[in-house]
């Protein structure tokens, strides 16, 4: 059977996807923020897992205005990074799992989460981004991935307790898929940042540490924070932190933190990394 | 009946809901048309004329023009799709959040190497600013 093996939370910062592709990860702006990652790609060399279902927002690139799902799960055998503006960046094509990718949009639908089905679609930085820190610089990327979209962009995004209780019926129909495949869950984003309008550059660090902590004791509880305390106090952009709690609902109750990374700045954005294992 | 909109007394925020994206919809699929290399080129031969090509209203166009990215946002532009102008001008997220702070580039960054703007007097509009 799959299996959910170990969560992950990432920020996925456009700016850390040039650096890397322009060979400038060792400057001194930069290389505190690479070196908290060096941890990172060494453990996931080490539990290098089968599939990623990777959480993550588009940023207005795969849709526009003319369609706008809540939650889509990218079913096609493979994704072509997204020219955003400048360029495609220059990483591999983004291999799919498109057995497991419909039988988890199969059983969640059937639990009441109303996923849209998505079989052409590029991937931007959200999801590139992440993959980047995790894995470095490789010829193709070493597992294959599900895109897993959700509207963070138009207002309303979909509540925490939405996403958390989105991340339960994820890990059920992961573990129903008959095939043994080591399974990470990754939520992406975050953490404080706003980057529009007068009050950009806000970072709220006590609020980002509350965030790291409450994810790994009281996801529940955490999961109640409205919309709007996102926006004041973790800033507008801060609410992509909503995706973090699906890869949460995704884990165990209790869960293990292998590791946590936190650093100001990057670009307009607070960085934050979490890698959780389930103890089962 | 209105909707409720908890999110309006939160300064210098604009959040991007239905009212926002209805009035902003021509311009942001405006900036959407800058993904292709070749609607860049035309764009920048001539702002103007590729503007006109859209069913933007005339201030929405002049703040394009302008790169008035807080008035592009007062018209309905989201920054997700605002991102498309700076790039391809060749500018950085950080370049164009500093141009909406009334700050200079270098001081902007300053402040995000000092840590970011503090939400300390930042949470509700008639607060006192604390840059």
């Amino acid at each position: 059977m799959a299996r959910v093996t170990a969560g992950v939370t990432t920020s996925h910062i456009p700016a850390i996807g040039a650096t890397i592709d322009l060979g400038k990860t060792k400057e001194p702006y930069w290389a505190p923020l690479f070196e908290g990652y060096e941890f990172s790609k060494k453990w996931m060399s080490e539990n290098k897992p089968d599939v990623v279902f990777l959480v993550y927002n588009d940023h207005a690139t795969a849709f526009s205005l003319e369609i706008v799902p809540t939650f889509a799960i990218g079913c096609a055998a493979e994704f072509q990074p997204a020219d955003e503006g400048w360029g495609p960046r220059p990483v591999p094509v983004v291999k799919g799992q498109p057995d497991l990718a419909w039988h988890v949009a199969q059983s969640v639908i059937q639990d009441d989460f109303d996923l849209t089905v998505v079989n052409k679609m590029d991937v931007d930085h959200g999801l590139t981004v992440p993959l980047s820190l995790m894995f470095g610089q490789p010829e193709e990327w070493p597992c294959t991935v599900i895109p897993f979209p959700v509207n963070v962009v138009l207002y309303p995004p979909p509540s925490g307790n939405r996403c958390y209780q989105l991340g339960k019926a994820i890990r059920k129909a992961i573990s129903s898929f008959d095939d043994d495949l080591n399974v990470q869950v990754w939520g992406t984003g975050g953490m404080s940042h706003q980057l529009q309008g007068p009050r950009a550059g806000l970072i709220n660090k006590a609020f980002d540490q509350d965030f790291f902590e409450r994810l790994i004791a009281e996801p529940a509880e955490l999961a109640k924070k409205p919309h709007v305390d996102y926006v004041r106090e973790a800033g507008s952009e801060g609410i992509e932190l909503v995706m973090w709690l699906i890869m949460r609902g995704a884990m165990d109750d209790d869960v293990d933190e292998v590791y946590r990374f936190y650093h100001v700045p990057a670009s307009n954005t607070a960085v934050g990394h979490l890698i959780l294992e389930n103890r089962s | 009946m209105a909707l409720e909109k908890p999110y309006e007394d939160v300064p210098g925020t604009t959040i991007f809901d239905s009212d926002q994206a209805r009035i902003g919809y021509h311009l942001n699929q405006f900036c959407m048309s800058l993904m292709k290399a070749e609607n860049r080129d035309r764009f920048h031969a001539d702002e103007r004329a590729y503007l006109d090509e859209w069913e933007m209203s005339e201030e929405q166009k002049q703040a394009v023009l302008d790169r008035d990215y807080n008035r592009m946002i007062a018209l309905g532009g989201n920054i997700y799709f605002l991102a498309k102008i700076f790039s391809s001008d060749g500018l950085s997220f950080q370049y164009a959040a500093a141009t909406m702070t009334g700050m200079s580039q270098e001081e902007y960054a300053q402040m995000m190497l000092d840590g970011g703007r503090s939400p300390e007097g930042n949470r509700y509009v008639g607060e006192k600013q604390n840059g």
